[in-house]
């Protein structure tokens, strides 16, 4: 084999607070496909961006040596100029271009700022031709599939002249089909001489493109494994993404005990639903759940499983196009086409996304909290303003919210207090189902502790809780029950005296298979 | 738990009396205050100056009763557009057609009463319905079918407009009958002994010191009933006579002069109440939670659409209502009523604080904010400033007020 093209070591990478990158190590070789894997938020896409310039030469502590020469990139530009191109999740097109402008936009092949279309025309032909795409150059991207738009994403990264391609997680947002070409795109670019890097969850991609795979895990490399050798299961690969020490704390809980004969607080059955523009995906497929009065169930599932989707579309149809599937309180049938439906029926959905869909930053605590049943603190229509503060103050002392007043605009809060205002807005709203999605999500490890706290009282008072959560020792911390989803499937459902992070992570990565 | 937050309110202070506040005390709690609140009493101040300027600058003309009523009766009908504008784009809309609704609606008011001899009130009440109607229409378009604010009312601004001259065919129409032109004319009846005063507008000034004062005091005691922080007692006593000082010079001046003009009771009855619905009632709150982040107010469950169409017919109807005030106030309904109206009120809710990207604002703000062009506009007229000065004057005034805003948000590092 051919030596290493690329070599990153003891990569250190600080955000204000927070270690995200802490003695990293990556060794690619020339001519091969390298995956990167290991669970959210293990340092997989910072990692890129220290390597592609996003984060700057200065920001980070380590070498980085790219065909033998030491590289300190200020920007993607620099990253480019040595044929480091990265395609990131996110597709970066502009909708409203056709397929030859996007190629080349930055980079246009122009004459005294005049663009020659004809050498565009034919660069854009002979680029489309080599990623497999028989489309106009002339198309508007927007009238393509994602798929298609993926692949005008590496025809650009081609006209720049790559030696080194890093796509994170490309398949993420394609049908099966779309997959299967990509994954042989970048096969055949390997033929070609082009190093690639992937980053993606799904283990059955890694062993069908990837040479070698490096795991990372809590923001350090673990390992690098040869995908061919044959001691290099799936299981192995899980055990490196998963294998630490339960380092977090969770509230003593008393298991829940079923209830006989009690219809379930909520129930799901045969959801199904499309997602928004792509109207041949299926987001969610066909997924029943149920979750009982006192019990805490958790929904595992990697990035991309459609865990949101399938609360969202639940809570008020906030999320996609629905096909199909019931909702069950209480053992009736409900209702829950709008938001003012479900909530009236008891449910609150706690947002993944407290910044954009759970608070109006620029308004204060009190009101934050009051939104959801200002009806409470009002009569015939008129706000009680000293009701609704006195419930505030009575949430920032319970919910150890920390402002000096409950007149704060919420955007000054921290993180972890933003969080316990969404919550609190949430409790006060008094639902009998709360489903909450990522409640942790980029908050310190004392307010976590605070919030679990938060949880387990709302179990205790015989709330049913849905919990959504990336941080699979979270959700073995705090569960009763624990359904794993993938690609928009239901693909387990595992007892807390069962769950293990193996086992989890075994059925969050099957990508066909649906055993219940 | 009481006895700790019990502790936390002040204890009424002695005259004269102790505590942190040292001889410069006073002065230190209102800079507090109005660091705090620098959005709000900046504008406040800023009007003084403005007013104390021009006062200088005229020797004084501009604070004469005479002068005093002018100003109201000339900004009346842009204060009850800024009103509805400020609703419109809390909620994050714009709304461009309010100009042309009020040239339509008084063209509306003068074809009724003047062509067709129907009674005064009974045309009013069928011009606020006419206003509601054009309101709604554009609701519809914006909360129902998601066509933008910015199109549906510039589609609206040019509908009416042309209606409008359809309407008038061209002509100027009056004059109107008497009921209808006091309006935008008129002033309280004057009754009693002659005391050289206005009596009923002194009583009316009472009245509303006594129903200022009762008010501050009973929210101060519900504070503290519901055991909650309070403004220090000197602070809140200092508010008091500011306020109720303004009351008195506002009064007198008026009762000096003919009293209170009509207009100025309806506009008083407006802040007051759009000032409560915006602070206490659920509709109000509402409309601050689809302007500050609307996916989130709709994952709480405020129904946006209904919302967002009622904002839009309730500034139809005060569309409507300027109208009839400019119409009486001219005695005539011409087809050129109400040119530019819609940039003055939207320039008055951003001088008073409003914000491009909506969820910030409040309706004394918007009344504020129309002031300040007021003053502008009537001390400029008065030292005989041409209308291209004015005009450019007051674009650098909306251009400073909201410069300042951007900075002074930039400084304090949000």
């Amino acid at each position: 084999m051919a030596g290493p093209v690329l070599e990153m070591r003891s990569i250190v990478k600080t955000f204000p607070g927070v270690k995200a990158l802490s003695d990293v190590t990556l060794t690619v070789r020339q001519g091969e496909v390298h995956a990167i894997c290991g669970e959210n938020g293990a340092g997989k896409s910072t990692l890129m961006k220290v390597l592609s310039g996003v984060h700057p030469f200065g920001g980070y502590e380590g070498d980085i040596l790219f065909e033998g020469e030491v590289c300190q990139f200020r920007d993607i530009r620099a990253s480019e100029q040595r044929g480091i191109v990265i395609i990131h999740q996110e597709l970066a097109l502009v909708p409203h271009l056709s397929i030859a402008e996007n190629l080349f936009l930055g980079n246009e092949h122009a004459r005294g700022g005049l663009v020659d279309w004809r050498e565009t025309l034919r660069h854009a032909t002979e680029l489309l031709r080599r990623v497999g795409l028989h489309e106009h150059p002339e198309t508007r991207v927007a009238d393509i599939g994602v798929g298609k738009q993926q692949l005008v994403e590496i025809a650009k990264a081609l006209s720049k002249e790559v030696r080194l391609l890093i796509l994170d997680e490309p398949t993420a947002a394609l049908n099966d089909e779309d997959s299967g070409k990509l994954l042989d795109l970048i096969l055949e670019l390997k033929n070609q001489g082009i190093t690639s890097i992937i980053i993606s969850h799904k283990l059955n991609e890694i062993r069908k493109v990837a040479d070698s795979v490096t795991i990372l895990r809590d923001g350090r490399s673990i390992e690098t494994l040869d995908v061919k050798a044959p001691e290099t299961t799936e299981e192995r690969i899980i055990s490196g993404m998963v294998g630490r020490d339960l380092d977090h704390r969770f509230p003593e809980r008393t298991p829940h005990q079923p209830e006989e004969g009690a219809a379930p607080a909520l129930e799901i059955r045969g959801w199904t639903v499309f997602h928004p523009i792509d109207q041949q995906r299926k987001v969610v497929d066909d997924v029943s759940i149920e979750v009982r009065r006192g019990e805490i169930v958790g929904i595992a599932g990697l990035m991309g499983a459609g865990r949101t989707e399938l609360a969202m579309s639940v809570f008020g149809r906030t999320y996609g196009r629905y096909a199909g599937g019931t909702v069950l309180k209480d053992g009736t049938r409900i209702r829950t086409k709008t938001v003012p439906e479900a909530v009236a029926h008891g449910i609150a959905y706690v947002t993944e996304d407290r910044k954009h869909y759970g608070l109006n930053l620029i308004d204060t605590i009190n009101r934050n909290i009051s939104l959801t049943a200002l009806g409470k603190v009002a009569r015939r229509g008129v706000v009680d303003e000293h009701e609704e503060r006195q419930v505030a103050e009575g949430f920032r002392k319970s919910m150890n919210i920390k402002a000096p007043t409950v007149f704060e605009p919420v955007g000054k809060l921290s993180g972890g207090n933003q969080q316990k205002v969404v919550l609190s807005k949430w409790i006060f709203a008094g639902p009998d189902v709360l489903i909450l999605d990522e409640p942790t999500r980029g908050i310190d490890v004392g307010a976590k502790y605070e919030i679990y706290t938060v949880i387990d009282q709302l179990a205790a008072q015989g709330k049913a809780v849905v919990f959504i959560s990336s941080e699979l020792p979270e959700l073995l911390g705090m569960c009763d029950r624990i359904y794993t989803m993938a690609a928009g499937r239901l693909t387990g459902e595992v007892p807390r005296a069962e769950a293990t992070q193996e086992v989890l992570m075994r059925h969050m990565t099957k990508d066909k298979e649906v055993t219940r | 738990m009481s006895t700790d937050v019990t502790a936390k309110s002040p204890a009424p202070a002695p005259p004269g009396g102790k505590g942190p506040a040292a001889p410069g005390g006073i002065l230190q709690l209102v800079l507090d205050g109005l660091r705090r609140n620098m959005r709000q009493y900046g504008m406040l101040i800023a009007l003084g100056l403005i007013v104390a300027l021009f006062a200088v600058w005229t020797d004084g003309d501009l604070l004469l009763p005479r002068n005093v009523s002018n100003l109201v009766l000339q900004n009346s009908y842009i204060l009850v557009l800024a009103i509805g504008m400020m609703l419109v784009i809390i909620a994050g809309h714009i709304d461009l057609s309010v100009g042309s609704i009020t040239a339509f609606v008084g063209a509306f008011a003068a074809v009724l009463t003047v062509q067709h001899g129907i009674s005064w009130p009974v045309a009013l009440v069928l011009c606020l319905l006419v206003g509601a109607a054009a309101g709604a229409a554009q609701g519809f378009l914006i909360a129902y079918l998601g066509i933008p604010s910015f199109i549906v009312t510039l589609a609206g601004m040019l509908v009416f407009r042309g209606l409008t001259e359809l309407f008038l065919k061209g002509q100027t129409l009056g004059p109107f009958p008497n009921g209808l032109q006091k309006i935008g004319n008129g002033f309280l009846p004057e009754v009693g002994p002659n005391t050289n005063y206005h009596n009923l507008t002194l009583l009316l000034g009472l009245v509303l010191i006594a129903a200022v004062v009762r008010q501050e005091f009973r929210d101060r005691r519900r504070q503290q009933e519901f055991s909650l922080d309070v403004v220090p007692t000197r602070l809140f006593l200092l508010k008091l006579t500011a306020l109720v000082a303004a009351i008195v010079v506002l009064t007198l001046l008026l009762a000096s002069y003919k009293g209170a003009p009509i207009v100025l009771i309806i506009l008083g009855v407006l802040v007051v109440g759009y000032g409560y619905v915006m602070r206490n009632a659920v509709f109000g709150r509402h409309i601050y939670a689809i302007g500050g982040n609307l996916p989130a107010a709709k994952l709480s469950g405020v129904k946006d659409k209904k919302v967002t169409f009622y904002v839009f017919l309730n500034m139809g109807v005060l569309a409507a209502l300027a109208g009839l005030v400019v119409a009486a106030r001219l005695n005539a309904a011409s087809p050129k009523a109400g040119v530019n109206f819609e940039l003055e009120a939207i320039a008055s809710s951003f001088i008073g604080g409003a914000s491009m990207s909506g969820g910030v604002g409040t309706v004394l703000g918007a009344i504020i904010g129309g002031l300040v062009l007021g003053v502008l506009n009537n001390g400029m007229n008065l030292l005989s400033v041409g209308t291209d000065w004015q005009q450019v004057i007051k674009g650098l005034a909306l251009l400073v007020a909201v410069g300042f805003d951007v900075w002074n948000k930039r400084k304090s590092g949000s």
